[in-house]
């Protein structure tokens, strides 16, 4: 419990937070800043979990102790997608979203 | 092996010696066994069903029941009756005919055979079922192979007839499979269980509503295939585009499959559908009649011709029907029957002038008489024929139309018949602008001297078609006789 | 008495057109004429035995019996069934004497005439098929049956118009005659579906028993103020218009004449066209009995207009065969009004018995006249009578026989026209003073333009030439000699103890004043004539100029061709064909076709979706997600 703030106002931060890395998602046209807009999900993810357990639930531990998960699991995904994005590159020789478009009609 | 599993059976035995064959001349002689076996059994079975009709007077004779689905209540279940009986001889005929026809088709023959024999195993299938989904199975198997055997061996814009036809015949069947669909969810009205078997749908006492809502699906399903007015365009692009012998077999015995759908399964599945619609199909039909008629007398490329003439001579079969007594019902079947012969004789004939002359527009040909008497001969003898003169078949058929459609006292059936009865005059403009044309006058172009008579199979094809037309024409009351006896179970469910 | 052994008239030509037809290519010329002419001999010598024996005993009680022998065909419904079978009675057997006679004189005559050309065999087979037909029809004992013939007949008639079929005007010729009589026969078959559904039946006998449905309750049912029966009659009788070249149907009878001139003697002079009388005369009871005659005043009518119209045009044309094929038309038209002003019983049925004399003698004299024109045309190579002249010096036989066939026309005294046309006048004269006036007028017109041709053939003055004219062979000049005995002593069968209405025969006789007004009418035509056309002179032009206008729409036949061609041509198939295959192209396949095209073009709007942006997929995800996830949440709230 942070004294003075309501959890509405933490919640708002992370459900900006959360879009701002859906729109990204949605718009960037770099494949690296792609994967920037998914770390920004994901760690929002992670604060509303900490969040939670904070103001909800202040006796447990388990909130904290997932979003440590979440951050393993986020830097997991990133190896990933960087492995699939040198890939590609090898075989296209470029980073572009809209190089990546032949699997089309 | 029953007596008419055989006709499913020997086709397709045919198709697998086929594939063996090497060259042309193997395959040749093979499809021509194969075919000559078939009409030898359908001649074989008129005798059969005649002594069998002495003893047995079921519905159907020669059946047997397999189930093949357990779960939908599909079987294989098959027999016949006097009207099956006709239309199989009228198909093996078409289909030897057609053999005779084609012996000198040369790049991929055996292919062509192939095809042509698997969709002839189709309608044989089709007229010999009596469970409605099976007759359906052999419904698509007839008419898939026509998009291929257009598609590759026919002339002209083939690719597009060979689309437009196959697409518009599947919509139809898209159509037809609803209807019958249709039909086996009310099958258990009465409180049974749901069937697809035409005889046990037909004790039950299907809901009105339901009836009128399937009713219209069925018979367009099947009137498209019959070359009904608004939905006959797919027909002279077709049989113009097509080979000859698919031409004849398509025209002369596909487009039965509608008529024949709409008296077995349309009009006695769904009697009091029936009853209410026929008033606005038989309005279509009588427009058809007329239409297709002087849509004839207005085109310039023989096949054409032909085609527009199918359509008028086939919408006359489902006036004849939608006319529901029995002697219009007599008069539908012989034309149905001779129709099949007359348009696979025109076709052949056409077949052969355009093999010799590579144009089919009436423009351009003349005089053909004096070069090629025989096939001249035959051609006015055929058109004369289908105009509807005593002495052939035709006459026969279209008379017991007229004179069945004409016992309707009400004007609307009055007006419609007579409207019907004068095509007979526009028939004989564009037969006789037809055969005037081409077959007499002055020589058009002087190469034309030089073309080569008709050939022994040529012959064989062309008599063995008109012989079944004089026969009928001249003698026709055994067959009327026949045919009555069977309509008559099918005529009482409407009355 | 057994006539059934009539069957074999018909049959023996059937048998000919069969074996002929088949193996024409094979069967040597000289062989095809004799079978030919031997098997009609056959049906000829048959028809006039039939003849003797049923005139001189096939009366019982006073009254000539029907003798009937048929077997089913065809069963429509439980009543109607089309029999095939013959039927003997007065007309039928006189119908078979002259069918039979004309049939076989022109065998004979064929045989010297079509010599040397191509289809010889086929134009016998032909010939053949026609007097099978011919005999069917006039044997026939129900409506089917004769209606069958019907069709038969039309058919050979086109075989035979279109025989010299590689010649454009023939070929044409021949479908115009199958069309218009097709037109008609369309009337025919509504008039038999008509009769025969109230009637329940086709059977000649039923529809005429004067106890029958018929003829006792006709006022039954009724359509538009008349009885249906009176509707079916005039409709059938439609069918009697157009075979029988009576107005507005005639027009395929002058083109027919491209046919060979023995065809023309046989069909369209002696027998086919006499088919619209003869079944008149076999419905005769029904005719005169439905609706007070009513259908039967149409047919006098039309007769008679036909009559009158059909003289007037044969004076102006130039070809021999359609001076010869209007006169035909004429004296049909005599026929039909013969039996038009017709009464039943006894002697008031003297304009039935004189309809069917007067066919006998026509038949007679105007094949005569045909074949004359035929032995002409064959010797100076020419159908028009501006070539012809002075031919009576290079022609003795066939100058002689004409000269008597065109006396026997005019009604010259003493001559078989003589008698036949008189009993026509006495009947008119009897029962419609209107068509006794215009039937005097036509006989004078008659006498004048037949010695119109006679003069201009055989006297005038003499052509060049090709080659000297020759009389005909002997195969050729024999019939024409049988056929101008027959225009003379035909005449003096009594006509009416053999052939009248009721089968009652009466005795007839000659009424003087009459025929002194038909025999003066008649010597004005052919002096007329002589002024005019023994001696080239210009008197005709100077009458032609004269009568202006009205002469040139004589001359092109009051044009009823061009308005039929109008009609035809430009309304029916120029609109109605044309806006039909223009429908069906355009409109109706356009919109099959659409139908195709449209899914194409819905195809290439969706398949954008498939756009391969991963951007684009996780949209679609995350939105359908939120769509999911409102859903829920509004059905938890709820």
């Amino acid at each position: 419990m942070i004294a003075g703030i309501n959890i509405y106002e933490i919640l708002t931060l992370t459900s900006i937070l959360f879009f701002i890395g859906v729109y990204g998602f949605f718009t960037r046209e770099n494949l690296i800043t792609v994967l920037l807009s998914i770390e920004l999900i994901l760690n929002a993810a992670a604060v509303n979990f900490v969040l939670i357990n904070t103001y909800l639930y202040p006796d447990l531990l388990q909130g904290a102790i997932f979003s440590i998960f979440i951050i393993a699991l986020a830097a997991a995904e990133t190896a990933l997608a960087i492995a699939i994005i040198i890939n590609l590159y090898k075989l296209i020789y470029s980073v572009e979203v809209k190089d990546t478009e032949t699997m089309k009609y | 092996m029953d007596i008419l599993s055989l006709f499913v059976v020997v086709p397709v035995l045919t198709v697998l010696v086929l594939v063996f064959a090497k060259n042309l001349k193997q395959a040749r002689v093979i499809s021509l066994i194969g075919m000559a076996i078939q009409f030898a059994m359908s001649i074989n079975l008129i005798f059969a069903y005649i002594k069998e009709r002495a003893t047995n007077t079921d519905i159907m004779v020669f059946t047997k029941d397999v189930v093949w689905f357990e779960n939908f209540n599909i079987h294989y279940s098959i027999g016949v009756d006097a009207i099956s009986v006709v239309m199989i001889a009228l198909t093996s005929t078409v289909v030897l005919a057609g053999i005779f026809i084609s012996w000198k088709i040369d790049d991929l023959a055996k292919e062509f055979f192939v095809s042509l024999i698997v969709l002839s195993s189709g309608v044989f299938g089709f007229f010999i079922s009596t469970d409605l989904f099976t007759m359906f199975v052999f419904y698509e198997i007839a008419v898939i192979p026509m998009y291929l055997l257009i598609g590759i061996w026919g002339s002209g814009p083939k690719e597009n007839s060979a689309m437009k036809l196959t697409l518009m015949l599947m919509g139809a069947s898209a159509v037809l499979s609803v209807g019958i669909l249709g039909i086996y969810f009310n099958s258990n009205a009465d409180g049974g269980a749901l069937t697809f078997n035409i005889f046990e749908i037909a004790q039950v006492h299907i809901p009105e509503a339901a009836q009128n809502l399937f009713f219209p699906f069925v018979f367009i399903g099947f009137a498209v295939i019959g070359a009904l007015f608004p939905f006959h365009t797919w027909s002279p692009s077709g049989h113009a585009s097509a080979p000859t012998a698919v031409s004849m077999l398509h025209a002369g015995v596909l487009m039965k499959l509608g008529g024949y759908g709409v008296f077995r399964i349309a009009m006695y599945l769904l009697p009091l559908g029936a009853l209410n619609w026929t008033d606005f199909f038989l309005v279509l039909a009588a427009f058809g009649v007329i239409y297709g008629a002087f849509g004839a007398t207005m085109q310039k490329d023989l096949k054409y011709v032909n085609a527009y003439a199918s359509v008028s001579h086939l919408a006359l079969v489902l006036f004849a029907l939608l006319m529901i007594n029995k002697t219009a019902w007599n008069g539908a079947i012989i034309q149905s029957l001779s129709h099949g012969l007359l348009t696979a004789l025109f076709f052949a004939l056409i077949g052969m002038v355009y093999g010799r002359t590579h144009t089919r527009e009436i423009e351009k040909l003349g005089g053909l008489m004096k070069i090629l008497p025989f096939i001249g001969a035959i051609y006015v003898i055929t058109g004369l024929a289908y105009l509807g003169l005593p002495g052939f078949s035709g006459f026969v058929a279209e008379m017991s139309v007229f004179v069945g459609a004409f016992q309707h006292p009400d004007m609307f059936h009055r007006v419609l018949t007579i409207v019907v009865v004068s095509s007979i005059v526009v028939t004989a403009v564009y037969i006789l602008r037809m055969v005037g044309k081409i077959m007499m006058g002055p020589l058009s172009n002087m190469e034309y001297a030089k073309l080569p008579k008709a050939t022994w199979y040529e012959k064989t094809g062309l008599i063995l078609l008109m012989i079944p037309v004089v026969i009928i024409g001249v003698m026709p009351l055994g067959l009327s006789e026949m045919l009555k006896a069977s309509i008559q179970p099918f005529l009482e469910r409407l009355l | 008495m057994d006539f059934s052994y009539t069957i074999l008239i018909p049959l023996i030509p059937l048998a000919l057109f069969i074996v002929l037809g088949i193996f024409s290519k094979k069967i040597p010329p000289s062989i095809s004429g004799w079978i030919g002419s031997l098997g009609l001999g056959t049906s000829f010598v048959l028809s006039w035995y039939t003849a003797y024996t049923y005139f001189l005993e096939g009366k019982l009680n006073g009254v000539y019996q029907t003798f009937i022998y048929k077997n089913t065909w065809l069963n429509f419904t439980d009543k109607l069934h089309i029999d095939m079978g013959v039927l003997i009675d007065p007309i039928s057997v006189m119908m078979l004497v002259v069918v039979s006679t004309i049939s076989f004189m022109v065998h004979l005559y064929s045989r010297g005439y079509m010599k040397g050309d191509d289809g010889y065999t086929r134009f016998f087979s032909y010939l053949a098929l026609f007097s099978f037909s011919m005999f069917g029809l006039v044997l026939a004992t129900n409506l089917f049956q004769i209606y069958i013939f019907w069709e038969l007949v039309g058919a050979s008639s086109f075989l035979l118009i279109g025989y010299y079929y590689t010649k454009p005007s023939a070929v044409a010729a021949a479908k115009k005659a199958f069309i218009v009589t097709r037109f008609a026969d369309l009337g025919f078959l509504i008039g038999i579906l008509v009769v025969s559904y109230y009637a329940g039946t086709f059977d000649f006998q039923e529809i005429n028993n004067l106890q029958g449905s018929i003829i006792t309750n006709w006022a039954a049912t009724s359509f538009m103020g008349l009885s249906v029966f009176t509707w079916g009659l005039i409709l059938i009788y439609m069918g009697g218009i157009g075979k029988s070249a009576m107005l507005p149907f005639h027009i395929w009878l002058p083109d027919a004449m491209e046919g060979p001139t023995p065809v023309s003697a046989l069909i369209h002079a002696a027998t086919m066209v006499v088919a619209g009388v003869y079944l008149v005369a076999r419905l005769f009871p029904v005719y005169y009995f439905v609706e007070d005659g009513f259908a039967l005043q149409i047919v006098a009518y039309i007769g008679a207009i036909s009559s009158l119209v059909a003289a007037v045009i044969a004076i102006t044309q130039t070809d021999i065969k359609r001076v010869l094929a209007f006169s035909t038309m004429s004296q049909i038209g005599y026929m039909m009004l013969a039996l038009g002003v017709s009464k039943y019983d006894g002697h008031e049925g003297l304009g039935f018995m004189a309809s069917m004399f007067h066919l006998f003698t026509h038949a007679m004299f105007k094949a005569l006249l045909f074949l004359g024109a035929g032995s002409v045309i064959h010797a100076i190579h020419s159908n028009e009578m501006g070539d012809m002249g002075g031919l009576r010096k290079y022609m003795p036989i066939t100058h002689i026989t004409f000269l008597i066939a065109a006396l026997s026309i005019a009604g010259f005294p003493g001559f078989a026209g003589f008698f036949s046309k008189d009993e026509i006048l006495a009947a008119a004269f009897e029962n419609n003073m209107l068509i006794y006036i215009s039937s005097v007028f036509v006989a004078g017109l008659t006498a004048f333009y037949m010695f119109r041709l006679y003069f201009g053939i055989f006297w005038g003055q003499e052509k060049q030439y090709k080659h000297t004219p020759h009389e005909s062979p002997w195969s050729m000049t024999i019939p024409m000699i049988f056929l101008a005995f027959m225009s003379i002593a035909g005449g003096y069968f009594h006509f009416s103890e053999y052939v009248t209405a009721d089968h009652i025969p009466f005795k007839s006789h000659l009424d003087l004043p009459l025929a002194a007004i038909a025999t003066s009418v008649g010597l004005i035509g052919i002096i007329l004539a002589f002024v005019f056309y023994k001696k080239e002179n210009n008197l005709p032009e100077r009458f032609a100029h004269a009568f202006g206008v009205f002469y040139k729409w004589t001359y092109h036949k009051f044009y009823f061709d061009e308005l039929y061609i109008f009609i035809t041509k430009k309304v029916l198939f120029g609109v109605v064909g044309f806006s039909a295959a223009w429908f069906d192209k355009y409109i109706v396949d356009a919109s099959m076709v659409g139908i195709g095209n449209v899914t194409v073009s819905i195809s290439n709007k969706i398949k954008g979706l498939q756009s391969g942006k991963f951007q684009d997929y996780a949209m679609s995800f995350i939105g359908g997600g939120v769509v999911i996830a409102m859903v829920i949440f509004y059905l938890w709230i709820n």
